[in-house]
């Protein structure tokens, strides 16, 4: 997610097109983005520490946004 | 002075790069994004484009490519490095740079012929200016907002890390109207507005631009 002092243009772009499509009462918008990663066997600490490391390095960019890592089971 | 120009996938002013150089009075010399070299040049210049198509964020990906690994460590050992527009985010994902750069305020992509002031004269991309000069270089851009936290926008002022400021108009939302900056030792340069496209009368808004690409031989002659 962008920071929370970071400007989202396009969660405003959202938040105006709400009101357009009747929907009120929604006071702001942010966007952000979600990966999911399909890993291999157990998700030990390891892994999630190793996944930790490529969200700081790669998927996010923490000058600008913040990240947190889920681990969900196979539906 | 041999300048290297890198070609990503994606790059789009890759070549318009290679010929300012020359017409600055230097050897272009084209580099390859995959490539673990950077053919012996005493400078190199991330052009502007959509580097791999700017999938996760722009310069994310790019970032990580086998020559930016070579650029990096030249950079750390001093080489002048200049990113313009995809090659400022570039730089800024690197690290090389402080902040980031995100989607214009307004939402649109903007280009527009763009006034600038040249502020700091110290590197060398810029000796070429006088200090405060006031120029006209073409400015084309969707995600050209510069953003970084209040301490490291004091930190850049105070140390005169600014090398050019919007004048008159902002046209993307940037902190304090940066348009462009340098790092701490001054050999890396990163810059939103496109000098490659203001360096012959022919074409474009003039030819303030060519002072980028002059800069190098009149630093090296000092």
């Amino acid at each position: 997610m962008p920071k929370p002092e970071i400007l989202d243009p396009q969660g405003k772009a959202v938040l105006g097109a709400l009101p357009r499509l009747g929907f009120g009462g929604v006071t702001d918008v942010r966007q952000g983005k979600r990966f999911e990663l399909e890993v291999a066997g157990e998700v030990t600490p390891e892994v999630l520490a190793e996944v930790e490391k490529m969200a700081e390095t790669l998927l996010s960019n923490p000058v600008i946004e913040n990240y947190t890592v889920r681990v969900e089971q196979d539906a | 002075m041999k300048v290297g120009v890198v070609t990503f996938p994606g790059s789009l002013d890759d070549v318009d790069a290679l010929r300012a150089v020359g017409i600055g009075g230097n050897e272009a010399v084209p580099l390859w994004h995959g490539d673990h070299d950077l053919r012996g040049v005493d400078a190199v210049i991330l052009p502007g484009g959509f580097s791999y198509g700017d999938y996760l964020r722009c310069g994310a990906i790019s970032r990580f490519s086998p020559v930016m690994a070579e650029v990096i460590e030249a950079a750390g050992r001093g080489m002048p490095v200049l990113g313009i527009c995809n090659g400022f985010q570039i730089l800024c994902e690197s690290h090389l740079l402080p902040g980031a750069l995100i989607r214009n305020d307004h939402r649109k992509f903007v280009c527009r012929d763009q006034r600038l002031r040249i502020e700091n004269t110290r590197t060398p991309w810029t000796a070429s200016y006088d200090e405060g000069a006031e120029v006209t270089i073409v400015l084309k851009n969707g995600e050209g907002g510069f953003v970084a936290d209040e301490a490291t926008l004091d930190r850049l002022e105070g140390e005169g890390q600014v090398v050019a400021r919007y004048l008159e108009v902002n046209p993307n939302g940037s902190m304090r109207d940066i348009a462009g900056i340098t790092n701490e030792r001054g050999n890396v340069v990163g810059l939103m507005p496109h000098p490659e496209h203001a360096v012959e009368d022919l074409t474009g808004a003039g030819t303030d631009g060519l002072g980028f690409f002059t800069s190098l031989l009149e630093t090296a002659q000092k």
